[in-house]
């Protein structure tokens, strides 16, 4: 029902913005979709970021719009219509579900430009672009054992895709070169956004020894619970101290911010092309937040290894990465894991004690 | 024994929601009406709980806010309903989806603030009695309102008089009518009930559970709620018995996936659902006789001059 209420929301919307247009036909008009509300505090507050960015670069020159709580599949592609039917150059559509209705528009209108984030489908008019969030989930992991003091973390999943998984074992390797014994205990919520069950599965986890909790799912509802129980705990999405002070350690934040500058960049001067961008730390994608609450030796190990990773001495899946099985997975990518091994990612790493859900 | 006591904190907190929003609705139904906007009732309590407790800095005033506010949208339900005689169930539907937008609009000020937790009841020698004393004494006051509610309820339902006639116009409006019952004004008060009930549950949310807002933070639970009564066949015993299994088995998935007993996630996440619609229908199959629905449930009632 929920979904339905958004999407008529959207719609209403949608139609609001299709009697607007065609004013100020000088400006570039740039549309976006977002999967949750503005305020949502994490993954869609992220994006909003961003487009205040380009609204405060380009000022005058271009013209924003976005929808919020668009619901992915059909309604979205109804909304993506009417964003590029309302004038639109540059569309960018921000959740994965979005794919498929954003290259079914983008056929259909070739000459708007369209930006699809954390998807891996492409056409002459369609961008894709993501971080590689793994790189922070390492530096969390080194983090997490050198202050873990019972050598239990606590990992809240949200659905077992490449991008979480990736995410747990990244943390994983990096944990195990500070203490090889280090345990993770990963409860999968099965939803992205639901903060009543995510500190419940908090609470679980924090009641089962782990006194170091991480999370892949959306609100800060995790690093409320770890506070209240005096735990550690990192951030998601967007930098949660406030719901933390005492308890966040840093955060993977999102920072989709300079990539839209760029973006908007390159289709006022007529240089947009469609490509497919996964940028990290060292495009400053992927920022981590300030580290807090950790003495002055871990603190310097996260910045070390930050800095690595930036320069590119350092890649958190580098081979030889061995599987659950014990056994050596196949390195792709030279040293290290290619991308599209990171990306496909379905295994966990040696020294998970679980299992992927569904395998 | 400490981990149990955490897994029984944690099931109270799960279901008080679920048994505070599923009461009121429980009553609303037993007088004959359907309304499917405890969702939006719900979330809506929850934006104006927390804005009130975020205003005062009292929990008590949050929740009574959050109350006011389900009243409040219960009212535009009363309004449209038994004043206009639309169809409940669109009405109910329409409901949630203005709840829904509604608390985004009060909400959007209160993303990202904080507040402190309600506080829970602390009875020198009782709450420090080991593993019982804070399952029993060591609650927040909103889980023994939830009891004591269901309690109250299941009093009036059936040891009054006035519960009689409420339950009276749930199964024929007309003959109440008849006999001079004053249908409409008995079902808004119920409707208002049970928008206060919804209200309070939403209200938890912010309050008690995880002390701040986000929109949407409801995240479906007054659907669940709504199942419940269903499920419970209108009864405020089996009611108490659902919303405790349901939390129960939410809490105990997520421990036993931390504990890896290797059952898929998915399936765990599903068993809360599972668990309560297997329990309450073989419960209400030991009773012979067919559905306990009230028989005027979801009517439409235009009394004749």
């Amino acid at each position: 029902m929920n979904r339905k209420a958004l999407a008529a929301a959207a719609l209403l919307l949608a139609t609001g913005l299709g009697l607007g247009a065609a004013v100020a036909a000088d400006k570039l008009k740039v549309g976006f979709v977002y999967i949750g509300p503005v305020g949502d505090f994490g993954w869609t507050y992220q994006h909003e970021v961003g487009r205040q960015m380009i609204v405060k670069e380009f000022g005058d020159k271009i013209e924003t719009t976005y929808l919020e709580n668009v619901s992915e599949g059909p309604d979205s592609e109804r909304s993506i219509e009417q964003l590029a039917r309302a004038g639109n150059q540059l569309i960018f559509t921000t959740s994965f579900g979005y794919m498929d209705p954003t290259l079914k528009v983008a056929k259909r209108h070739p000459k708007v430009m369209f930006e699809h984030a954390t998807g891996f489908k492409r056409d002459k008019n369609m961008s894709s672009y993501s971080g590689r969030f793994f790189e922070g989930r390492y530096i969390q992991g080194l983090i997490a054992a050198k202050m873990s003091k019972k050598g239990v973390l606590g990992y809240i999943g949200s659905f077992p895709i490449p991008e979480v998984i990736s995410g747990i074992n990244a943390t994983m390797v990096a944990a195990q070169k500070i203490n090889p014994d280090i345990k993770i205990k990963i409860i999968w919520v099965n939803t992205w956004f639901d903060p009543g069950k995510e500190a419940d599965a908090a609470k679980a986890l924090l009641d089962q020894g782990a006194d170091v909790i991480m999370q892949h799912t959306d609100s800060p509802a995790a690093m409320q619970v770890a506070s209240e129980r005096g735990a550690l705990a990192f951030g998601q999405d967007s930098d949660m101290i406030k719901f933390g002070p005492k308890t966040q350690l840093t955060a993977v934040t999102n920072n989709w911010g300079p990539y839209y500058v760029e973006r908007v960049k390159a289709a006022l001067d007529g240089t947009w092309k469609s490509e497919d961008t996964w940028a990290g730390l060292k495009e400053k994608m992927v920022v981590m937040a300030p580290y807090t609450n950790m003495p002055d030796d871990v603190k310097k190990m996260a910045m070390d290894t930050e800095a690595a990773i930036i320069a590119g001495t350092l890649k958190p899946f580098k081979c030889p990465i061995m599987g659950q099985d014990g056994k050596e997975v196949e390195c792709k990518g030279g040293d290290a894991l290619d991308p599209g091994q990171v990306l496909g990612m379905n295994f966990y790493v040696k020294g998970i004690d679980d299992k992927i859900p569904g395998k | 024994m400490e981990l149990l006591e955490a897994i029984i904190l944690a099931v109270l907190a799960a279901s008080t929601p679920l048994l505070l929003a599923a009461s009121g609705e429980l009553l609303v139904e037993r007088a004959g009406v359907l309304n499917l906007g405890v969702e939006g009732m719900m979330i809506v309590g929850a934006a104006c709980g927390f804005a009130g407790a975020w205003a005062t800095g009292s929990t008590l005033i949050g929740a009574l806010c959050g109350i006011l506010a389900g009243v409040v949208l219960s009212l535009v339900f009363a309004l449209m309903t038994l004043g206009l005689a639309v169809n409940q169930v669109a009405t109910g539907l329409a409901l949630t989806i203005l709840g829904v937008g509604v608390s985004g609009l009060i909400g959007a000020g209160f993303v990202g603030e904080r507040i402190a937790t309600a506080p829970r009841l602390y009875i020198p020698g009782l709450t420090t009695l080991p593993f019982v004393g804070k399952i029993l004494f060591g609650e927040d006051a909103f889980v023994y309102v939830s009891l004591a509610l269901i309690i109250g309820m299941s009093w009036f339902l059936y040891r009054t008089r006035a519960g009689l006639v409420l339950r009276a116009i749930g199964d024929n409006h007309v003959s109440a009518h008849a006999l001079g019952y004053p249908v409409l004004k008995i079902r808004t008060l119920a409707v208002m009930f049970g928008g206060g009930c919804a209200g309070l549950a939403g209200a938890y949310l912010p309050l008690a559970y995880t002390p701040f807002f986000v929109p949407g933070m409801t995240a479906g639970r007054g659907w669940i709620a709504l199942a419940l009564v269903v499920f419970a066949s209108w009864l405020p015993g089996r009611l108490v018995i659902g919303a405790y299994l349901f939390g129960a088995v939410s809490i105990l998935q997520l421990h036993a996936q931390g504990w890896g007993v290797g059952v898929p996630s998915q399936l765990m996440s599903a068993l809360p659902y599972l668990a309560t619609v297997v329990v309450l229908v073989l419960i209400s199959r030991t009773r012979s006789g067919g559905s306990t629905a009230p028989a005027a449930l979801g009517t439409v009632f235009v009394p004749d001059r």
